[in-house]
């Protein structure tokens, strides 16, 4: 008898375990929670989130996980952008990083004016950020453009902007390198008396929109149609150039975003060393939530996980002491692992795998 | 007799499910031009790709001239090895390279080559065989027509005792194809053996010497030009000895007549696909049909209509009222709906699931900001998929997991919740099942009692003599008749698209 259920409870649990490994964000969530793991063994306190103090006796969250969280906030805006783009385009925007030193240019210009050192803000923040968002839909636009107008490949089209970026960004600040008044830092660290650090909220708020307008409007579906099949898509009185065009200009805003949350973070901006290759990052970040770079269908939630799952990452690896000149080698080699691991000549071993699993029980059954 | 060059004797290919080619026999001779004919699905290009190495054969024997045992061709290098090359429709030389490149590229193991030498060469061969190139220009710079040239050129320097053109007319103007001919008949002149495929008919009883006609994987028979005029030619690929045709009672006639409405109406309508100018209208509850082989224009035409190719001429007036429509979205806003010919690559959209693909286009229409809730795309999901009987798991599943005619069941569902006022079916009933195809056949004739506008376009004869109730008929991109009542009989229709007085 006991051996009878002891059976049952095995079919159910290889049926469980396969609806789990089958299910397509197992993955990402999988190595997200073993990074995790990881952390806390290495440094046991790293869950320990507490409540301290900064310089001005301001009441903040510390801890591991809000630094990671905080941290990850360009990436995960950044990555739901490159998420339509791919999906629709079947190509990536190298451009984020560059254009980020754009929006990052225009907004310091704005609240900086020619001064190198102001004690007040030039202008309103949110003018800055509106014009900010505005350079980054721009870049957005020009890219659009030339790929869904002139059919120009994505990764060829956005190299213009990842080429000129950096020098426009400088270029917009007329080759100063300003600080702005500490009033301006809330944004990208903590607005006095909250504990919580913006970024995170502005990541909320980011995601949540998000989630809204892939809920109330068809941009999820449109945009898959379009990446799944542009000519059939025509057919059913769709415009996929309007289609690929719209997820760049999104993008463009998410990099107006990112780049508002950037430079407020040290309330300066460097144009040549801002968020270096993070487009690299963010292309990762969608690849490592099992969303096909090919396009066509996407998983936002995925690339969300991707995102952290890459902060995660860096940060472990900087709380290792690993030499910040051997990081990215690092990362590629976990990179390398993950990324074939959802390989799909990986995933059908896997997958034969299971198989056999259920075949060996299968046979114990007919043996007793 | 001129000495054969090439036989083909029983050759057999099945595909999973289908056998595409079923004791095939095929004799080419040096210096003719060789049709060979077919409708779709009738095995030329399957016959093709054993022939060039591109498809294994099952059984049967394949002899080419000089070599005494039978050969095994494993790929399309030992092919032209062997001497066989194709030209297919599509340019496949590089259009970034010169003519000169093209020419020798890939057939020299030197590292170092000698360009000036290979382009004096190639001008000789050029010259020799009257193309308008020159050696160093970029082949992209060419035109279409020189392109395939060019591709020729190098398929005869291979010493090519057989050339395949695979529909090498269709994308080139009149002038273009005289020019094609006129080298084709000078290769002919030198002795090498040419099949000829191709759609248009008059091409080829301006140029060829031989016909072999296929018909469902079957040779129908091989036959000298001047022995088998078109009508019977057109008999032979559609499968119907004209003497013994029954005629096939239209149940649609009873429809037809009983109201005037018209719905469609053009004017000299003509695209940037090529047809040419035509008149067409449709009236209310009528199904219309568009008659004619393949590449004759019988698409190009709804697609017009559709706004999918663009219109450079014509008018176009839906219930009387004149209209400029410019894309899809405007013909839909009109209610008019178009099941498109493909259903692969125009159809499905792949990885989405059988509800999302069913609410696409009403969902276009209805706008970017008003999606419908998951709710509501069940429902309609659930309706059609009770109403249709389109077998699928769940409404969630990937329309790519379902059977072509099950795809083809949601795509004709898509279009049926539109309610459109005039709907075009370009080939509902391609490539799936007898049972479904009567299913859908019965659909169009209860939708049209119901009122509905219908243009219906088949390959098969009698799946139009069914269903509709007025023809038009189409030759190489013309409206050549129009047919209907008495008229409407296999006789007629084919005679009408041999383009002979009967």
């Amino acid at each position: 008898m006991s051996r009878n259920s002891n059976r049952l409870d095995t079919d159910r649990s290889v049926s469980v375990y396969n609806a789990i490994v089958k299910h397509s964000l197992f993955i990402p969530i999988a190595f997200l929670v073993f990074l995790l793991l990881l952390n806390i063994f290495i440094n046991p306190s790293f869950l320990i989130i507490s409540l301290g103090r900064d310089s001005n006796n301001n009441p903040v969250l510390v801890g591991n996980l809000i630094n990671i969280l905080s941290n990850a906030t360009e990436l995960v805006i950044l990555a739901i952008g490159m998420t339509l783009v791919t999906s629709s385009s079947r190509g990536q925007d190298i451009s984020v990083g560059a254009t980020v030193a754009i929006v990052g240019g225009v907004i310091m210009r704005v609240l900086c004016g020619s001064e190198t050192q102001p004690t007040e803000l030039h202008a309103p923040i949110i003018v800055a950020l509106l014009l900010g968002c505005l350079a980054g839909m721009a870049c957005g636009a020009f890219n659009g453009i030339l790929v869904a107008k002139f059919n120009i490949q994505p990764m060829v089209a956005t190299l213009i902007l990842f080429t000129a970026g950096r020098s426009i960004g400088s270029m917009a600040m007329g080759g100063l390198k300003p600080k702005s008044a500490a009033s301006f830092g809330y944004y990208g660290n903590f607005i006095p008396g909250f504990p919580i650090p913006t970024p995170i909220l502005i990541t909320i708020a980011v995601i949540l929109v998000t989630v809204i307008a892939l809920k109330k409007t068809n941009l999820g579906l449109y945009t898959r149609s379009v990446g799944i099949n542009d000519k059939a898509s025509s057919l059913n009185g769709l415009n996929p150039a309007r289609i690929k065009f719209l997820t760049f200009v999104i993008l463009g805003l998410c990099v107006g975003i990112a780049g508002f949350v950037q430079s407020s973070r040290v309330q300066t901006v460097n144009p040549y060393t801002i968020v270096p290759s993070i487009e690299m990052d963010v292309i990762l970040a969608v690849a490592l939530g099992g969303n096909s770079l090919g396009g066509g269908k996407f998983r936002m939630s995925g690339s969300i996980i991707g995102a952290y799952t890459i902060q995660t990452l860096t940060s472990m690896l900087t709380t290792l002491n690993v030499n910040t000149n051997a990081v990215p080698v690092f990362k590629a080699v976990i990179i390398i692992i993950l990324v074939a691991i959802q390989s799909p000549v990986f995933k059908s071993f896997f997958g034969n795998k299971a198989a056999f699993s259920r075949l060996t029980a299968g046979k114990g059954k007919e043996r007793g | 007799m001129k000495d054969t060059v090439l036989t083909m004797r029983n050759i057999d290919k099945s595909f999973p499910g289908v056998r595409a080619l079923r004791n095939v026999d095929f004799t080419l001779c040096k210096g003719e031009i060789h049709a060979l004919m077919g409708e779709n699905g009738a095995g030329k290009s399957t016959l093709i790709k054993v022939l060039t190495g591109v498809y294994l054969k099952d059984a049967g024997e394949i002899h080419i001239e000089g070599i005494d045992k039978p050969i095994h061709i494993k790929a399309p290098q030992e092919a032209q090895k062997l001497g066989i090359s194709t030209v297919y429709q599509e340019i496949t030389l590089c259009p970034n390279l010169t003519v000169a490149e093209n020419l020798f590229i890939g057939r020299t193991n030197d590292v170092f080559v000698d360009w000036k030498k290979n382009n004096s060469r190639a001008e000789n061969i050029l010259k020799g065989l009257g193309i308008s190139a020159k050696p160093t220009q970029q082949l992209s710079n060419c035109s279409i027509a020189v392109q395939q040239m060019v591709a020729i050129a190098r398929a005869v320097d291979m010493e090519c005792k057989v050339l395949i053109l695979d529909e090498p007319t269709s994308s080139l103007d009149e002038q273009e194809v005289a020019k094609l001919f006129a080298l084709m008949r000078e290769l002919r002149d030198r002795g090498v053996g040419i099949i000829f495929v191709t759609h248009f008919l008059d091409q080829v009883y301006q140029l060829c010497d031989k016909i072999t006609v296929l018909r469902n994987g079957e040779l129908v028979g091989e036959y000298q030009i001047k022995e088998l005029p078109k009508v019977e030619l057109v008999a032979k690929m559609m499968g119907k000895e004209l003497e013994v045709l029954a005629e096939i009672q239209n149940e649609a006639q009873s429809i037809r007549g009983d109201s005037k409405a018209v719905i469609i109406e053009t004017e000299e309508l003509s695209s940037v696909s090529g047809i040419k100018p035509f008149n067409f209208t449709s009236y209310k509850g009528e199904v219309t049909g568009f008659a004619g082989l393949l590449g004759s224009g019988r698409s190009e035409c709804v697609r017009a209509i559709f706004g999918a190719d663009k219109v450079t001429g014509g008018k176009l007036r839906i219930k009387g009222e004149n209209v400029n429509i410019t894309s899809p979205i405007k013909a839909m806003k009109k209610g008019i709906g178009y099941l498109s010919e493909d259903r692969k690559r125009d159809g499905i959209i792949g990885d989405l699931s059988v509800r999302e693909n069913l609410i696409l286009a009403l969902q276009v229409m209805k706008g970017f900001f008003k999606p419908f809730t998951n709710a509501q795309s069940q429902a309609f999901a659930d309706e059609y998929i009770k109403l249709l009987g389109i077998k699928t798991p769940s409404a969630d599943t990937p329309i790519n997991s379902l059977s072509g005619g099950n795809q083809q069941k949601v795509i004709l569902a898509r279009w049926l919740l539109t309610h459109p006022d005039y709907l075009i079916l370009d080939e509902p009933t391609r490539g799936i099942d007898i049972g479904t195809k009567v299913e859908i056949q019965k659909l169009v004739l209860k939708l049209a009692s119901e009122g509905m506008s219908i243009t219906f376009i088949s390959s098969e004869i009698e799946e139009m003599l069914r269903t509709c109730s007025r023809l038009i008929v189409m030759r190489d991109l013309y409206v050549v008749g129009e047919l209907q009542g008495e008229d409407m009989t296999q006789n007629r229709i084919m005679h009408t698209i041999a383009g002979s007085v009967s």
